[in-house]
């Protein structure tokens, strides 16, 4: 019973990583509709950013404060370089803008740094810790809470200010967001600018985790199910749906793993996308369905 | 009512001039909007009615002419301005924030009145608490004005043709506008829609002195609820005056009523 429980809580805690990299495609889907392709690169290109800071001596919050800069400096100019000259353009025309943004990411950040793999230690050791006659991965369990606090403060955001609001309507009707006031390239760099954020989050965790290296961006694989399972413009859905596949897939490696070969950990999370988008297509939390991505 | 307003016009446009590429759109377009009244603009399609429209609310850039409104004169405005500066409208197809609650909706309107930084709006302390405060009533008052009240938590995709057009409405009643610009309010609307969008129009003339410039089709609507008509005519002007003035100018018949009584 308790193996069965500490399975299930593994799952879940490495669950609210994968939540965190699709909370990073939520945020730019909800205020623009499209389908973030580069949101990978991001985060790849924040962790990149950060370690080589890093190993060149700067010390760990400053690294982290440059690194969030450079990622503010990247939103500001994917708003002025692809979305202002691409405005009032099909969602389908700002998609393969951000495929090709994702070879920009990647190309820039292995002209700059390189492309070797590099070890992050965020001083965080990966040792097992038990609670409640549970034994739970301490690193799971920080990721955790750094992902909780960092949804709550993004839900705050999205549901009580103005800014939120701002963005659910530039969503739904950009020309009459217009209308009442609202700045279009300004709700694009806020919303850009926490998404570089979030995936310098997902950059730091991840990075820890596995390493920083260049299959870093595959991390949006893990996403699509997330987002499919949550819908993509439902933040409360990304966490939901992460906790989901992260339980989901445990569970089934462990206990249906054994009877077909193992192995099912990595597809199973789409078998369950797949079952749920024939019984909901918006997702579990989604407001629509999607109709392009 | 066509004598000349003791004050000075709250919208004046001067030559203004507007072409998409080898298409004018307008050529030399001059007229002025009186404060408090209701202004129509008519004419076949493709007159440049909602080119006209857009050029006041910043949508489009003239290449030449200009715009006076409130005493602030310009080139070309942004669609941030003229909210700024105290101009709301509605749109052609219509433009309702479609996943949001009514009440959400004509909030939205009222975007510019905040004045809190996000901090403050999302803990929702200081200035933040009294602005969503003065917000939800401002907005409250707008749906009590449109009778829109018993719908305020319902999704507006939700809602019939009509009443989102009376959404939409509200929304740019919410900045409290000093000119209400209405593309087509009554577009696809049956007898008692358009009746209803009528009074609802006058009343906020009537009741709030918004002043209103709107395009319209229906003749019958335009010469009921307008103070002053302006005639478009493949991008020019080619009357000005009141209903009555406008009916029985020539061109004006040649140009549109005639097609239109022959349509009918």
């Amino acid at each position: 019973m308790s193996y069965l429980l500490e399975t299930l809580l593994g799952g879940l805690l490495a669950g609210i990583m994968y939540s965190l990299v699709a909370i990073g495609f939520v945020l730019i889907y909800k205020s623009s509709g499209v389908f973030n392709f580069a949101q990978g690169a991001l985060v790849l290109f924040a962790a990149l950013t950060f370690v080589s800071l890093v190993e060149r001596g700067v010390p760990f919050l400053a690294a982290i404060a440059v690194t969030a800069a450079v990622m503010i400096i990247v939103a500001v100019l994917v708003e002025r370089l692809v979305l202002r000259p691409l405005v009032n353009r099909p969602p389908v025309t700002l998609f393969m803008a951000t495929l090709g943004l994702s070879y920009i990411l990647e190309g820039t950040a292995q002209a700059l740094w390189g492309a070797d793999v590099h070890g992050l230690d965020l001083g965080i050791d990966d040792v097992p810790v038990s609670i409640a006659g549970l034994r739970l991965s301490r690193f799971d369990l920080i990721a955790s809470a750094t992902a909780g606090g960092l949804v709550a403060l993004l839900a705050l955001l999205a549901n009580r200010t103005r800014m939120g609001r701002s963005l659910r309507a530039v969503a739904d009707d950009p020309l009459a967001a217009l209308s009442v006031g609202v700045r279009l390239p300004r709700i694009w760099r806020r919303v850009w600018s926490l998404a570089g954020l979030v995936g310098l989050i997902a950059g730091l965790l991840w990075g820890a985790r596995s390493g920083v290296q260049f299959s870093l961006t595959l991390v949006v694989l893990k996403a699509m199910p997330v987002l499919i399972i949550g819908g993509f413009d439902s933040i409360g859905g990304a966490v939901v749906g992460g906790l989901i596949v992260g339980a989901a897939e445990k569970l089934a490696e462990v206990y249906v793993g054994p009877i077909v070969g193992g192995g099912i950990e990595n597809w199973f999370p789409y078998v369950l996308a797949v079952g749920l988008l024939l019984a909901r297509p918006a997702g579990l939390f989604g407001d629509r369905t999607v109709e392009r991505v | 009512m066509s004598s000349m307003a003791p004050t000075a016009p709250l919208l004046r446009l001067r030559d203004v001039s507007l072409s998409f590429r080898a298409i004018r759109a307008l050529s030399g377009v001059a007229f002025a909007v009186r404060r408090h009244e209701v202004c129509a603009i008519i004419g076949p399609n493709g007159a440049g009615k909602s080119s006209l429209l857009n050029v006041v609310s910043g949508v489009y850039r003239p290449q030449e002419g200009e715009l006076t409104f409130d005493g602030r004169t310009a080139r070309h405005i942004t669609p941030r301005h003229a909210a700024q500066w105290g101009m709301a409208r509605t749109f052609q197809n219509i433009a309702v924030f479609r996943g949001m609650s009514v009440l959400d909706n004509v909030i939205a309107g009222g975007n510019l009145s905040f004045g809190a930084t996000w901090i403050e709006q999302a803990l929702r302390v200081g200035r933040a608490a009294r602005a969503e405060r003065e917000a939800r009533a401002r907005a409250e008052r707008v749906l009590a004005f449109l009778r829109l009240q018993r719908y305020r938590h319902h999704l507006v995709s939700a809602l019939p043709y009509g009443l989102q057009k009376r959404v939409e409405l509200a929304r740019a009643l919410a900045a409290q506008p000093k000119l209400l610009l209405l593309d087509e309010p009554m577009a696809g609307m049956n007898v008692a829609e358009k009746q209803e969008m009528s009074e609802a129009i006058l009343d906020v003339n009537r009741d709030l002195g918004t002043t209103v410039l709107l395009i319209e089709h229906d003749m019958r609507i335009v010469m009921g609820i307008s103070d002053h008509v302006v005639v478009l005519d493949y991008g020019r002007v080619v009357g000005d005056g009141t209903p009555t003035e406008v009916r029985s100018n020539a061109d004006v018949i040649r140009a549109y009523l005639g097609a239109s009584r022959a349509a009918a």
